[in-house]
């Protein structure tokens, strides 16, 4: 555990160390933030009758999926898993007495999480003080709060368990590319990066909801913006919980049955 | 402590003729050769020893090695490391092996070789107090104190390899596997390697066993030879048994006063000539070195006369002629 632990922390305090990068995203996430926020405003000036989200929550929904892009976005992925594969590299991460599912499990969780905490004040921060239709509101209450934090967590560990799909592919595939494409289009649009998944037509809902992308975004932002709270919020802990201990299964056969085939080649 | 027997390993490598038409073709039909990388290897390592494994590029060292250390899943054949074959107990087995690939990195780019170091800490469980005596020893021998905490990326690569070398043996593994730990490297950081490897062997009873293509790697630290090729093991023994089967002639340095004329002895081929030195080869099948030596001493006031086995490379090479490897 604590060798996972370890590595955690590495990547963690290696992350960290990308602060322009991390300057240039939040700079592109506050343009992202307010052309969606016009459009929607005007959408919603336009549209007849009540929308399954307010426009107050809709805001909400939108900010923090800027400052949390980190963990809505598949094609955020870590390039050296990629070049290890691909080169060979891979070669000493097995001649390790860990696990490797668990080993780049914990590397990309921090990867993420590094990500985000860089992004993520600063973009709320600005968004909290910004004038009346633009700005963020708090969440309706405590419980409401902590939902968030849990869901949003939890979000995160399914979101890595989906994203290590893309790197057993490229086993196979020997790049990441087809595989970061097609996951990245299909899981960010059912994620509700997109089209928030509340407006989506109700035949593209009942997929959305089907399918585990949403879980990571949707789910906690709606907590938030109080969309969704209660017995739904719980019932939502309840299904990231499901879906996490499925896909970390399917995740570690796939891996043991990539890594039987496996060949590095050369030197 | 080590035996490997029957290893068969094939591998399937794609092929394609040149050119657009058979571009397009291969997107239909698939042409597949396969490589015979490992031919029914088998060999015995015991308990301290320093095994040289040679051969040319592709006869299959690191297959070999690969298997050894269980990323590779071998066709056939058994392969047991203390008691553990590798690619079934992988997790346990990898406690007791150090390994390290010279053309790839273990070494984190980013960060200093301290924090990749104190990873490896964790991921090997090593105790605090091993931990740092460990350190002490590596950074005292391999003379790391100067860029220790230096990040990785601005490392030359004499020192990236030391460092590398030092990961490796954090946790005090019982096998050393090298994979061409010399490559690249000046002559002092080559010394220093090898110093080192000497040195772990003799005080810790580390097995090393070492793939190189540095030959005098080999003479500097290798009690026994492997010479695998075409994925067959062809030779198995000491160096001085190499030398006696290949490494049957001389080439004997002579220098003398000024002379016009060159040295013409039967059994023997001039090598280079100049009016103050000759280096002739000598096939002692043919003839002695006293003889040359003689009918040299007849020919010219000599200054000096030098008398050397061929380079251990020139053997290799002829020992890979002879068995068209």
């Amino acid at each position: 555990m604590r060798a996972y632990v370890s590595i955690f922390r590495m990547r963690l305090l290696n992350g960290l160390q990308y602060r322009i990068a991390a300057l240039a995203g939040v700079a592109t996430q506050f343009f992202w933030g307010f052309i969606l926020i016009m459009v929607y405003e005007a959408f919603y000036l336009n549209a007849g009758k009540a929308q399954p989200i307010s426009m107050e929550q809709l805001v909400s929904y939108i900010w923090l999926q800027q400052a949390f892009l980190v963990f809505v976005i598949l094609w955020y992925r870590d390039g050296e898993i990629f070049s290890l594969i691909t080169g060979g590299n891979i070669s000493y991460e097995l001649c390790r007495p860990c696990t490797l599912y668990g080993f780049w499990y914990a590397k990309l969780i921090a990867q993420r999480l590094s990500g985000a905490l860089l992004r993520c004040s600063p973009i709320l921060l600005v968004a909290f003080i910004l004038p009346q239709s633009y700005r963020m509101s708090f969440p309706p209450g405590p419980d409401a709060f902590i939902l968030f934090v849990i869901t949003l967590l939890l979000g995160l560990l399914v979101l890595v368990a989906i994203s290590m799909f893309i790197y057993i592919s490229v086993f196979i595939t020997m790049s990441p590319a087809g595989s970061l494409l097609i996951f990245g289009v299909f899981g960010e649009f059912f994620a509700g990066k997109v089209i928030p998944v509340p407006l989506m037509p109700s035949w593209l809902k009942r997929i959305a909801y089907l399918l585990p992308f949403r879980l990571a975004s949707d789910l906690p932002f709606r907590v938030y913006s109080g969309n969704i709270s209660g017995n739904e919020a719980l019932a939502g802990i309840v299904t990231q919980v499901a879906w996490l201990v499925v896909l970390v299964i399917l995740g570690k056969i796939a891996l043991d049955k990539v890594l039987k085939r496996v060949v590095v080649q050369g030197g | 402590m080590i035996t490997v027997e029957g290893l068969y390993k094939t591998f399937k490598v794609s092929k394609r003729s040149p050119g657009l038409i058979s571009a397009a073709r291969s997107l239909f039909f698939r042409e597949y050769i396969e490589i015979e990388a490992l031919k029914d290897v088998s060999f015995k390592i015991d308990e301290g020893e320093i095994i040289g494994y040679i051969g040319p590029n592709g006869a299959g060292k690191s297959t070999t090695i690969k298997v050894m250390s269980g990323i590779l899943l071998p066709d056939r054949g058994s392969c047991s490391i203390m008691n553990r074959t590798p690619w079934e107990e992988r997790v346990e087995h990898v406690k007791n092996i150090g390994v390290v690939f010279g053309q790839r990195s273990q070494l984190w780019w980013d960060v200093p070789v301290i924090d990749s170091f104190e990873l490896l800490r964790d991921i090997y469980k090593i105790p605090g107090i091993e931990y740092r005596k460990n350190i002490a020893m590596l950074t005292d021998t391999l003379d790391l104190g100067s860029f220790i905490n230096n990040p990785v990326r601005q490392l030359s690569l004499g020192q990236r390899m030391r460092c590398e070398i030092a990961a490796s043996l954090l946790h005090n593994p019982k096998i050393l596997f090298l994979d061409e730990p010399t490559i690249g490297l000046d002559a002092v950081s080559k010394i220093a390697v090898r110093k080192f490897i000497k040195r772990i062997n003799a005080e810790k009873k580390v097995t090393v066993i070492l793939t190189t293509h540095d030959m005098n790697d080999i003479e500097a630290l290798a009690d026994r030879i492997l010479l695998i090729g075409r994925g067959r093991i062809l030779y198995d023994g000491d160096i001085s048994g190499l030398r006696n089967r290949f490494g049957t002639n001389k080439t004997v340095t002579i220098d003398y006063d000024e002379s016009s004329r060159k040295p013409q002895i039967e059994g023997t081929d001039l090598l280079s000539w100049s009016p103050e030195r000759a280096v002739l080869f000598v096939d002692t099948q043919k003839t002695s070195v006293s003889r040359v030596i003689t009918a040299l001493t007849n020919q010219y006031e000599l200054l000096d006369v030098t008398v050397e086995n061929p380079p251990v490379d020139e053997i290799i090479a002829k020992l890979y002629k002879e068995y068209e490897i």
